[in-house]
């Protein structure tokens, strides 16, 4: 009887450790902003409230991104297991086997707290409203998430020629997130140029910020490069599934 | 019997069996096990030995080091743009003691020694008690706490040379860094860094002996990963927190003394004094956290013999 009591305890112990970590993980890149206007009043020029706005519209797209994509993390273990083939032999889309959308309900809270944080940071920026404005609000969450899916399934096809490349995917989704939490001003030279506009990180956070703000962008773009979170995220997504195409030909090819 | 009178044949046989007697009575009797050994070895050479087989065997390791050595300078790239960006929006170019060189060298750095100090991700020990193999390394003549720690360090001696070298290159490339004037500086670094090892060893050997008590430590895992990235320095430098917060953080845990110590004196924020007293107060909690694995350790074997394992 005393054993089985022990034995309920050590699960609910791990449940609860589980809990917390899994409640205090995503909060360390919060922390880490919060701790940044701890010593100074303004980052690349714009104020905490303005600077938390981007990371909530981030951190929201990635979350939403992350829940409907972010299943395709799972090729890199059925490339290396060779189950992919089991996949590849049934008369539907690769694809879409793969990205069964996965509602766990980790992935449902990092988007909520996501969006609790864009909620409050906006109420803090006072921002003045208009439809317009709020507009740009959801369409840059929507295809937010879709251009952080297209960067998910594009990492994950580098599985197809390199099988441990997990980490350095990593680089690039979670990698991309952080950029894409603080604005661009920050960032300078080459590494900007390449992040920001090559891979057009910028249109997630960044521009549609600056269109909710109102503020003319110290970069010198024009206005409406707030609306074109979406160009951005279809031409991503375009790239994205002919490398998929590309690496499913490839790893048939090769006898697989 | 007169020895005369025995044959030669009978003689050497006889000498034989004596002496296989006399072997026979220091050989302990079978099914008795070795006194418990102490924490340190009586030989050195026994602690280099397991040393030098951990940094072998990560040596072997080729691609995950150039795969975790990528993340880290992209990440580099990331912390040291915003920290530098901090720096800046002070209007003075100073931000908690750091100017913009001594914060790009925290930066880079920071993500150098996340290898070498091995922050998070340990887990040999947990998945060795899940599966019960852990039962080979407590029959072993050298204490579990030793060997485990003989091996890390070989470990964080060839992240030294690979995981370390790297993202400084990048950084000394990319951005302006701060090299450390203070001739002493380089000496009390590497003593802080071997220190730093030390206490995070202990400190992970705690977390992953929850194993023998907890189904699984993920969650005990996430916790120790967020608190050293939030308290050892590594998502931001402590002193950013208002000085209330950073002191007893350093006093009474074992966070800053794991990555903020050594950074802190590579990059000279104070007076060398101070910095000797931090490597001290390193050294304590080295002490405290080898001392803290012995005892859970001790507790571990205990639980294991009540369960009769």
């Amino acid at each position: 009887m005393a054993a089985q009591v022990r034995g309920h305890a050590a699960y609910r112990a791990s449940f609860a450790f589980d809990l917390a970590g899994n409640a205090l993980i995503p909060a360390i890149d919060l922390i880490a902003v919060v701790a940044m206007f701890q010593v100074t009043r303004v980052l690349g020029g714009f104020t905490a409230a303005e600077v938390l706005v981007m990371f909530g519209l981030s951190s929201s797209a990635f979350a939403l991104g992350d829940l409907a994509v972010g299943n395709i993390e799972r090729i890199r273990v059925y490339v290396r297991t060779g189950l992919l083939d089991a996949i590849l032999v049934r008369p539907l889309s690769a694809l879409g086997q793969l990205l069964a959308v996965d509602f766990t309900i980790r992935r449902v809270t990092r988007f909520l707290t996501g969006l609790t944080v864009l909620v409050l940071a906006l109420a803090a920026a006072s921002v003045d409203w208009n439809p317009a404005r709020a507009a740009i609000i959801v369409v840059a969450v929507g295809s937010g998430a879709a251009f952080f899916g297209a960067v998910f399934v594009a990492t994950a096809t580098v599985s197809f020629w390199w099988i441990d490349s997990g980490e350095f995917a990593n680089g690039f989704t979670y990698g991309g997130r952080d950029f894409t939490s603080y604005p661009v001003t920050v960032y300078s030279g080459l590494f900007r140029r390449v992040f920001a506009y090559g891979l057009g990180f910028a249109f997630v956070a960044y521009y549609p910020a600056l269109g909710v703000f109102g503020r003319p962008d110290p970069l010198g773009l024009p206005g409406w490069m707030a609306w074109c979170t979406p160009v951005v995220a279809f031409l991503a997504a375009a790239v994205a599934s002919v490398a998929w195409r590309y690496g499913i030909r490839h790893y048939r090819s090769t006898g697989s | 019997m007169d020895t005369a009178s025995r044959r030669p044949s009978e003689e050497r046989a006889r000498r034989r069996r004596s002496q296989r007697d006399l072997s026979s009575a220091t050989r302990r009797p079978a099914g008795i096990r070795p006194k418990r050994p102490r924490l340190i070895p009586a030989s050195a050479r026994s602690f280099g030995a397991l040393a030098a087989a951990g940094f072998r065997r990560h040596s072997t390791y080729r691609q995950a080091t150039v795969a975790a050595t990528f993340t880290n300078s992209v990440f580099g790239f990331l912390r040291c743009y915003v920290l530098l960006a901090a720096v800046a929006g002070t209007g003075v170019g100073v931000a908690a003691g750091y100017d913009a060189p001594r914060v790009a060298t925290y930066c880079w750095a920071s993500q150098g020694l996340i290898g070498v100090i091995f922050l998070w991700g340990w887990t040999d020990l947990a998945d060795r008690i899940r599966s019960g193999d852990v039962v080979a390394d407590l029959l072993r003549p050298v204490h579990p706490v030793t060997a485990y720690l003989a091996a890390d360090i070989g470990r964080a001696g060839h992240a030294a040379l690979t995981r370390f070298i790297v993202p400084i290159a990048v950084g000394a490339i990319f951005f302006d860094l701060y090299v450390p004037a203070r001739p002493h500086t380089y000496p009390l670094f590497v003593v802080s860094v071997a220190l730093a090892v030390v206490v995070s060893f202990g400190f992970r050997y705690v977390v992953n002996s929850a194993a023998y008590w907890l189904l699984d430590v993920r969650g005990v895992n996430m916790l120790w990963a967020f608190a050293t990235t939030v308290f050892a320095g590594l998502a931001f430098p402590l002193h950013f927190l208002p000085s209330w917060l950073v002191w007893p953080i350093w006093i009474a845990t074992p966070f800053p003394s794991i990555l903020q110590a050594p950074l802190d004196v590579l990059v000279e924020r104070s007076p060398p004094a101070q910095l000797v007293g931090i490597v001290a107060g390193q050294a304590a909690w080295a002490v405290v956290m080898l001392g803290l694995g012995r005892y859970v350790q001790r507790r571990a074997e205990a639980k294991l013999v009540i369960q009769g394992g």
